[in-house]
């Protein structure tokens, strides 16, 4: 009996934020970069003094010269745009794919009976465990790592453009007909727009599974790449370039997402007029 | 616009058309062989109970149901306005009202159609940011635009409130009387179907059970005697109590 009420306490507490939402005041946001800056400055400050090895952690300060030496020399720029190709390419040919595959089980019924359900049972395979065989497949030189990221950029792609055709309002597509739109005109006015936030929110799901891809796919034998870098520092016992190579991985997901929000808010306007009202 | 159908009015051959038009969902049959025809410039009434198929005959008639069987129709074009708007949320109110239009002189069409229905000025807005009653004008003008030999009305006013529903009606009988288009024009309402039509239908069980000439001046208004006298007979007719 008491096992209920506890379960059922909580959710209607937190109901009561999502009635009356509060905005974050610009102060309170602010004061939330309180946090991690005293923890850069403590990072700092404990390499500085001694209590952090400079081997197993380099200070911040550290870091960023390594940072601004590697990319002087021009070694970061040639490894950074290795990674950019390798996950530029993977996201293309598995994005094609997906988008392809799922706009086909979304429109056609027959598609839907011959594409999802193989499509659903390779889903529950960990892509990333497919490494063994994949370099049994095709070797261990660049097809991998962009077999790799072509693979966990796919799902994300596929799934949001199945959902995002299925979600469609069917009344919708039936006003356009009777507007005079045939087949080609209906899934350009209202099923490329009607799909468009669910391929933006897939977009997103899959540059951040390219980015994972990437990390493993590039420990895997590669002569070039940020991921090689880092590998190289390792036996080098170069820890400074190891948390530089971190730190480049993590601005590039940050990037490519804001990138990605810009976008989305750009051609989704008509999303902000209902949010306004 | 108004001149070209005005020529049609004496015409005698019927913009719409609809034989043994039948349909059933499962072992259900919905319509059960209904024959309709509208004259041009003629507004057509189909009153019906809640389940007595007029929105399904309605989408016979529009082209909307491909397992229907029977014949529909029409001479001309035809236009929708649904229950709901529909309108397509990210495309802007004219772009939504000049939705599949053509031609040079598209841009001058969706104007002169907003103003008609009194939005010229929110012509830039999103679906999104429109009152009900003002989404449900745009999906007037998106039907207007297309200079319809007969437009086919949904329950177009169902979803709104009592007085912008008012505003509408008086509304669509202005935009009639300076177009001259026929209209079939599907409603519970039998005050509406009063205000509006020149012939009422009533459909129950899936056949038109009854027709009814609505003799009443043009500008006609629920005070009139004779109002009242139709409006207690097609209740009686619908099953409702009146007294």
């Amino acid at each position: 009996m008491s096992r209920t009420t506890l379960v059922e306490a909580p959710a209607e507490i937190a109901a009561v934020p999502a009635v009356t939402p509060r905005r974050v005041r610009p102060a309170r946001r602010w004061w939330r970069l309180a946090s991690p800056v005293a923890l850069v400055l403590g990072w700092e400050l404990a390499s500085r003094t001694g209590l952090l090895a400079p081997e197993k952690l380099p200070a911040p300060s550290d870091v960023l010269a390594t940072g601004w030496r590697l990319s002087q020399d021009g070694t970061l720029g040639i490894h950074l745009l290795d990674s950019l190709t390798r996950a530029g390419a993977g996201l293309l040919i598995g994005g094609v794919l997906a988008l392809a595959l799922g706009t086909l089980a979304g429109l056609l019924r027959l598609g839907d009976d011959l594409v999802d359900p193989p499509v659903q049972m390779a889903r529950m395979l960990p892509h990333l465990g497919l490494v063994p065989l994949l370099i049994i497949w095709v070797g261990i030189g660049e097809s991998l790592k962009i077999s790799l990221v072509a693979l966990g950029a796919f799902f994300p792609i596929y799934f949001n453009t199945y959902a995002g055709i299925r979600d469609i309002d069917e009344r919708l597509v039936e006003a356009a007909r009777t507007c005079g739109l045939g087949q080609a005109a209906r899934l350009r006015h209202v099923v490329l727009p009607g799909a468009l936030p669910a391929l933006f929110l897939g977009l997103r799901l899959a540059i951040g599974a390219a980015w994972l891809s990437l990390v493993v796919g590039e420990q895997v034998n590669a002569q070039t790449g940020i991921g090689f870098l880092m590998m190289e520092a390792r036996e080098f016992s170069q820890t400074d370039v190891v948390v530089l190579g971190l730190l480049v991985y993590a601005l590039l997901g940050l990037i490519s997402d804001l990138a990605l929000r810009v976008l989305e808010r750009r051609m989704l306007t008509w999303r902000r007029g209902l949010r306004a009202t | 616009m108004a001149s070209r159908t005005a020529g049609h009015l004496n015409d005698p051959a019927p913009v719409l058309t609809a034989h043994a038009v039948r349909r059933s969902f499962g072992p259900t049959v919905v319509l059960a062989g209904v024959d309709l025809a509208i004259a041009r410039g003629e507004v057509v009434a189909l009153l019906g109970g809640s389940g007595s198929g007029k929105s399904t005959l309605l989408r016979v008639l529009a082209g909307l149901d491909g397992e229907a069987s029977g014949t529909s129709v029409v001479h001309g074009t035809a236009a929708v306005v649904f229950q709901e708007h529909r309108l397509l949320p990210w495309k802007r109110v004219a772009d939504n009202v000049g939705l599949g239009l053509s031609g040079p002189d598209s841009t001058d069409r969706i104007r002169r159609a907003l103003a008609e229905v009194g939005l010229a000025d929110r012509h830039r807005a999103w679906p999104a940011e429109l009152s009900g009653g003002q989404a449900q004008r745009v999906a007037v003008a998106r039907a207007l635009v297309r200079e319809p030999d007969v437009l086919l009305l949904d329950e177009p006013f169902g979803a709104l409130d009592a007085l912008t529903r008012l505003r509408m009606q008086i509304l669509l009988r202005r935009l009639r009387a300076e177009h001259g288009f026929a209209a079939l024009l599907v409603t519970h309402d039998v005050e509406e179907a009063l205000l509006l039509a020149d012939r009422i239908l009533l459909l129950d069980e899936g056949r038109i059970a009854a027709e009814l000439p609505v003799d009443l001046a043009p500008t006609r208004t629920p005070d009139d005697p004779a109002f009242g006298a139709l409006r207690r007979h097609l209740l009686d007719r619908l099953g409702v109590p009146t007294t």
